[in-house]
C-alpha cells in the first residue's frame, strides 16, 4: 500500500508538468491578451506592460521561468489584472472561502444523499421510496443558477431571514444559501447512486446469508450491506469533493462570496494568465490527490482489491 | 500671463456652486442617526492604485480615497480640490495651479506640489507600466510620449513643483479643456514614502496613505470595500457621510433583489425593467444621461468588405436601423436614439442639424432602399455582411433586431457572438465587417468622442481616414470656441457614415430615497461620498 502511494505520487509530478505546459500553451493560443481592452493601448505602453510581466519573452522561457518560480519559491507570480495582488494572495483569500462552503456542502450532500438513497432502497416501491426518488430527481433537474436566485428571493426578499449575499468571515447566516445551492445536485446524484447500488447489494448472497442467520435487519443493512454499497458512491465522491471545494461560479456570482470559482472563470475571460495557471494547478493537484484517496479507500472497503 | 481663476474659466463656474464649500445638507433636512451609504460594484476592484486603475468602478472608489487638483460638482462643473485656482500663460501652454495649504495626507503629512509631480511622473514611467500612461499623452504634457517610449527620463515630464503649493504644468499644444482633465483618477497624487516603503502592497488598508475624504478600512477582493471618514481631510467638518461600503455583486438582477431587500442604497436597473420599476417605485427609479455612445463600427479599411467602401451602402445601413424600436422596446431605460457620435448631453456640445436625424423612419427606409439599389444590391441579390458583438444579452437582442431591420433593405447579416477579449482582438486587427462598439467619455467635452475618428487615433478600428476630418479636429484644438468645428466633424461623419450610431447611454438606477446629494445632472456620473448624506426616514 505504501509503495503504491509513493508510486502514485511520483506519477503525479509529470502529470502536473504536462497539465502546466498544455494549459500554458492553450492559454496563450486564445486570441487577445491580459492587456487587450476597448481602448487599444499605444504600442509603447503595451511594450512596457509586456516587459514588466515577461510576456515579451519566448513562450518556452515564460513556461520555464514560471515553473522555476513555483519550484524554488512557491511563487505563482503577480496577477496581470488585479495588479496590487499576487496569485498566492488571491488564492489565499478565495480558497478558504470556497473550502468552507465546499466542505459543508459535501457533508450535507453525503449525509442527506446517502440517507435518502438507503431509505429508498430498503423501502423499495413504497411511498418513502417515491418521495426520496422524487426529491432527488427534482434536485437534479433544478440547476443551481435557477435555484440561487429563487433562494435569495425567498429567504432574503420575502421572508427577510437571511442576508442576500456576502461572506463576512463565514458567519452561519451567510453560509446557508450557498451550501443549499451547491449541495443539492450532488446530493441528488449521491442519493440515486446509493439507491441503485444498495438495491443491488441487498440481492447479494452474503446478505441472504446474513438474513438466514437471523440477524436483525438493522444490522444486516448497516454492517453488511452499507459498506459494499458505498463503493460506486465513493468513486463518485472523489471528483465531486474536488468539484465542491474548488468552488462554483454560480455560488460565487449569486452570493458574492468572493470565492475561487468566480476568480477562475474571470481569469480565463480576462486572460489573467497567472491566476488562471495558479488555480489550474491547485485544482489539478487536488484532483490527483483525491483520486488517490479514493483508490486507497477502495482498497480498505473492498477486500477484493489489493495494491 | 493671463489670469484664470476657476470662476472666470469658460468651462467651470465656481460661482455657480457656492454651496459646495459648505455643508452639503440643505436646510430643513433631518439627518439619519447612522450616516452610511452602501453602493454596488459589478466586479472586483482591480487596483486601488490611482496610476494603475483603469476602471470606472475603481475610479468611484479612488475619488473617495484620494483627491486631485479639481473635483466636479453636481452639474459636472469644476470646483476646487487640492488646487484652489490656476493661471494660464499667454500661449496657453503653461498652467500654474495654486494648491491649498491645509491639504493633508491621512498620516498627517502635508499634500504638496511634489506629490503631484511624483504621481504624474509615475504614471508616465515605463517602469510603472500603467495601462493609463497614455492619459499623460492625451493631456499633451511635455515629453509624455517620449517618456512612455523610454527615450527620455521620467523626471523630464513637463510638470514641476515651483514650491510646495505651486504646481506648474507645461503642455505641447493648447487644450481649452485641460483643467477638466485633472479630475481624472489617474492624475490623483500619491504618497511617495508609502509607495517606496511598501511597493505593490501599498494599497492594502493597513498601508495605504491617501488624501481623500475617506480612508480605506477593508478591501476583500470580489466581496466588499469599506471606507470611513478621514479626520485629516481639509474639509472634514463638512463631510456628513461617515461610512461608505461597496459590495461586489456580479449579477445585476441579484443586485436589484438585494437592493429591494434593503441591503444596498443604489444599484443599476437591468435592461427592460425600468418601466415596471418606475411604476412601482416612482421615487427610486431614475434615468439620467450618461456619457457613453453605442454604435456599430464599419470596417472601411483595406481589410474590410468592398461593399463598405461605398458611402451609399454605409448610409443605407445607418438609415435602415430603427433606433426608436431599440430604445423603446429593448432597452426601455430612457436612453436616447442617436444619429450622431458625441453624447448629446456632453458639456458645451450641441448636436448639429443633420438631415437624416429629422426624417421619419419611413423616409429613412425609403432612402436606404434607393441607395442600396444605386449600389447594385436588391433583396434578390443581397449584400452579405457579418455583425459581431461581445457576449451580452442586450447586445444580442439589439443585434438580432438590427439584422432584421437590415434584411428589409436587402442586407443579409450573419451574427457572430464573441467573448469580450476575442471581440476586441478581432476589432483591433481589423478582422470584422460591422462590430458593436461603445465609447465612454474620459472627460466632459466633445473631443473625447471626436478625437477617436482622426486618422492618428489609436482607437479608429474601422480605419476611417479623412483629411478634412483631421483638419477640423486639429483646428478645434486652438479655437476659442471649438463648437463649430465639432459640429463640422459630426457633419463629416454623417456625410461619410463610417459608423452606425445606435443610442446614447443613460444611467438607469434604483436610488434609495433616504440618500441625498447624489448628482443627477452630471453626464459623467461622477460622485463623491463627501457630498452625500442620509436623511431620516
Amino acid at each position: 500500500m505504501l509503495s503504491y502511494t509513493f508510486k502514485r505520487l511520483a506519477i503525479a509530478v509529470p502529470t502536473l508538468l504536462i497539465l502546466i505546459v498544455v494549459s500554458f500553451v492553450l492559454m496563450h493560443a486564445a486570441p487577445g491578451g491580459p492587456f487587450t481592452s476597448e481602448r487599444e493601448l499605444p504600442p509603447e505602453v503595451l511594450a512596457n506592460l509586456n516587459a514588466k510581466y515577461g510576456l515579451d519573452q519566448p513562450l518556452w522561457r515564460q513556461i520555464f521561468t514560471y515553473i522555476w518560480g513555483i519550484v524554488t519559491e512557491f511563487d505563482f507570480g503577480p496577477s496581470f489584472i488585479y495588479k496590487d495582488r499576487t496569485v498566492n494572495e488571491i488564492i489565499a483569500q478565495g480558497f478558504p472561502v470556497t473550502l468552507t462552503y465546499g466542505i459543508l456542502s459535501f457533508i450535507v450532500a453525503v449525509v442527506v444523499g446517502v440517507t435518502l438513497g438507503v431509505v429508498a432502497a430498503i423501502r423499495q416501491n413504497s411511498v418513502l421510496d417515491y418521495f426520496a426518488v422524487g426529491v432527488s430527481i427534482g434536485a437534479q433537474v433544478l440547476p443551481n443558477f435557477v435555484m440561487a436566485p429563487i433562494l435569495v428571493l425567498t429567504f432574503t426578499l420575502w421572508l427577510g431571514w437571511l442576508p442576500g449575499g456576502g461572506w463576512q468571515g463565514g458567519q452561519w447566516e451567510y453560509l446557508v444559501m450557498p451550501v443549499i445551492a451547491l449541495s443539492t445536485s450532488f446530493m441528488a446524484s449521491i442519493a440515486r447512486i446509493t439507491r441503485s447500488s444498495m438495491l443491488e447489494t441487498l440481492n447479494m448472497n452474503h446478505i441472504r446469508t446474513a438474513r438466514a442467520k437471523g440477524l436483525p435487519e438493522r444490522r444486516v443493512i448497516l454492517r453488511h450491506a452499507l459498506k459494499p454499497a458505498m463503493l460506486p458512491v465513493i468513486s463518485y465522491l472523489g471528483p465531486a469533493f474536488v468539484g465542491m471545494i474548488t468552488g462554483s461560479v454560480v455560488v460565487d456570482v449569486y452570493f458574492s462570496t468572493g470565492g475561487i470559482g468566480k476568480a477562475f472563470v474571470d481569469s480565463a475571460l480576462n486572460r489573467d494568465y497567472a491566476v488562471m495557471m495558479g488555480v489550474t494547478i491547485l485544482m489539478g493537484t487536488l484532483t490527483i490527490l483525491f483520486n488517490l484517496v479514493v483508490d486507497i479507500l477502495y482498497g480498505w472497503i473492498d477486500p477484493k482489491i489489493r495494491y | 500671463m493671463l489670469k484664470h481663476s476657476l470662476a472666470a474659466s469658460a468651462v467651470a463656474l465656481l460661482a455657480a456652486s457656492p454651496a459646495l464649500a459648505d455643508n452639503p445638507v440643505p436646510e430643513g433636512v433631518e439627518l439619519a442617526e447612522e450616516q452610511s451609504y452602501t453602493f454596488w460594484l459589478l466586479d472586483a476592484i482591480k487596483s486601488m492604485d490611482p496610476q494603475i486603475n483603469t476602471d470606472v468602478e475603481g475610479s468611484d472608489i479612488l475619488r473617495n480615497l484620494f483627491e486631485g487638483l479639481y473635483n466636479e460638482d453636481a452639474q459636472g462643473a469644476l470646483v476646487p480640490g487640492v488646487a484652489t485656482d490656476h493661471t494660464v500663460s499667454d500661449d496657453q501652454k503653461t498652467y500654474t495651479f495654486t494648491l491649498r495649504e491645509d491639504a493633508q495626507w491621512s498620516n498627517g503629512d502635508p499634500v504638496t506640489a511634489g506629490d503631484f509631480v511624483y504621481a504624474w511622473q509615475r504614471l508616465a514611467d515605463p517602469a510603472t507600466a500603467s495601462e493609463y500612461a497614455w492619459y499623460m499623452e492625451l493631456m499633451q504634457i511635455e515629453n509624455a510620449a517620449e517618456i512612455i517610449a523610454g527615450d527620455v527620463e521620467p523626471s523630464e515630464l513637463g510638470v514641476r513643483a515651483v514650491d510646495d503649493h505651486t504646481l506648474e504644468v507645461t503642455i505641447t499644444t493648447p487644450l481649452p479643456y485641460f483643467p477638466q482633465m485633472v479630475v481624472h483618477a489617474s492624475t490623483f497624487p500619491v504618497h511617495q514614502a508609502t509607495i517606496e516603503e511598501h511597493g505593490d502592497n501599498w494599497t492594502r488598508p493597513e498601508n495605504m496613505v491617501g488624501n481623500g475624504a475617506y480612508v480605506l478600512d477593508e478591501h476583500i477582493l470580489g466581496e466588499r470595500v469599506e471606507m470611513s471618514k478621514s479626520g485629516t481631510y481639509w474639509d472634514a467638518e463638512n463631510v456628513v457621510m461617515e461610512n461608505l461600503t461597496a459590495l461586489t455583486i456580479n449579477d445585476v438582477n441579484q443586485a436589484l433583489t438585494r437592493y429591494l431587500a434593503g441591503e444596498l442604497d443604489r444599484v443599476d436597473i437591468p435592461a427592460g425593467q425600468f418601466p415596471r420599476l418606475k411604476e412601482e417605485y416612482p421615487d427610486q427609479a431614475t434615468s439620467t444621461p450618461y456619457s457613453c455612445s453605442y454604435i456599430y463600427m464599419m470596417n472601411v479599411g483595406d481589410k474590410g468588405p468592398e461593399a463598405l467602401n461605398d458611402v451609399n451602402v454605409r448610409k443605407a445601413l445607418a438609415y435602415a436601423i430603427d433606433r426608436d424600436i431599440i430604445v423603446d422596446r429593448i432597452l426601455q431605460g430612457g436612453q436616447e436614439p442617436s444619429y450622431n457620435w458625441t453624447h448629446w448631453a456632453t458639456a458645451g456640445f450641441e448636436r448639429p442639424d443633420l438631415d437624416w436625424a429629422d426624417w421619419s423612419q419611413e423616409e429613412r427606409l425609403e432612402k436606404a432602399k434607393e441607395l442600396m439599389a444605386e449600389a447594385g444590391y436588391s433583396p434578390d441579390d443581397p449584400l452579405e455582411l457579418s455583425l459581431q458583438y461581445n457576449t451580452s444579452e442586450d447586445h444580442k437582442k439589439i443585434a438580432i433586431a438590427a439584422s432584421q431591420m437590415l434584411k428589409a433593405i436587402g442586407v443579409n447579416i450573419t451574427l457572430s457572438n464573441y467573448e469580450w477579449k476575442v471581440h476586441t482582438d478581432r476589432m483591433q486587427s481589423q478582422d470584422f465587417d460591422l462590430a458593436r462598439y461603445a465609447w465612454c467619455g474620459d472627460y466632459n467635452e466633445a473631443s473625447t468622442y471626436l478625437d477617436l475618428f482622426t486618422s492618428y487615433s489609436g482607437h479608429n478600428n474601422g480605419e476611417f481616414f479623412n483629411d478634412e476630418y483631421d483638419a477640423v479636429m486639429a483646428e478645434s484644438k486652438t479655437a476659442e470656441d471649438p463648437l463649430p468645428m465639432y459640429q463640422e466633424a459630426e457633419r463629416i461623419l454623417a456625410a461619410e457614415m463610417p459608423i452606425i450610431p445606435i443610442y446614447h447611454y443613460a444611467n438607469v438606477d434604483m436610488l434609495s430615497p433616504e440618500i441625498g446629494g447624489i448628482p443627477t445632472e452630471n453626464v459623467m456620473q461622477t460622485w463623491y461620498g463627501k457630498d452625500l448624506y442620509r436623511m431620516a426616514e
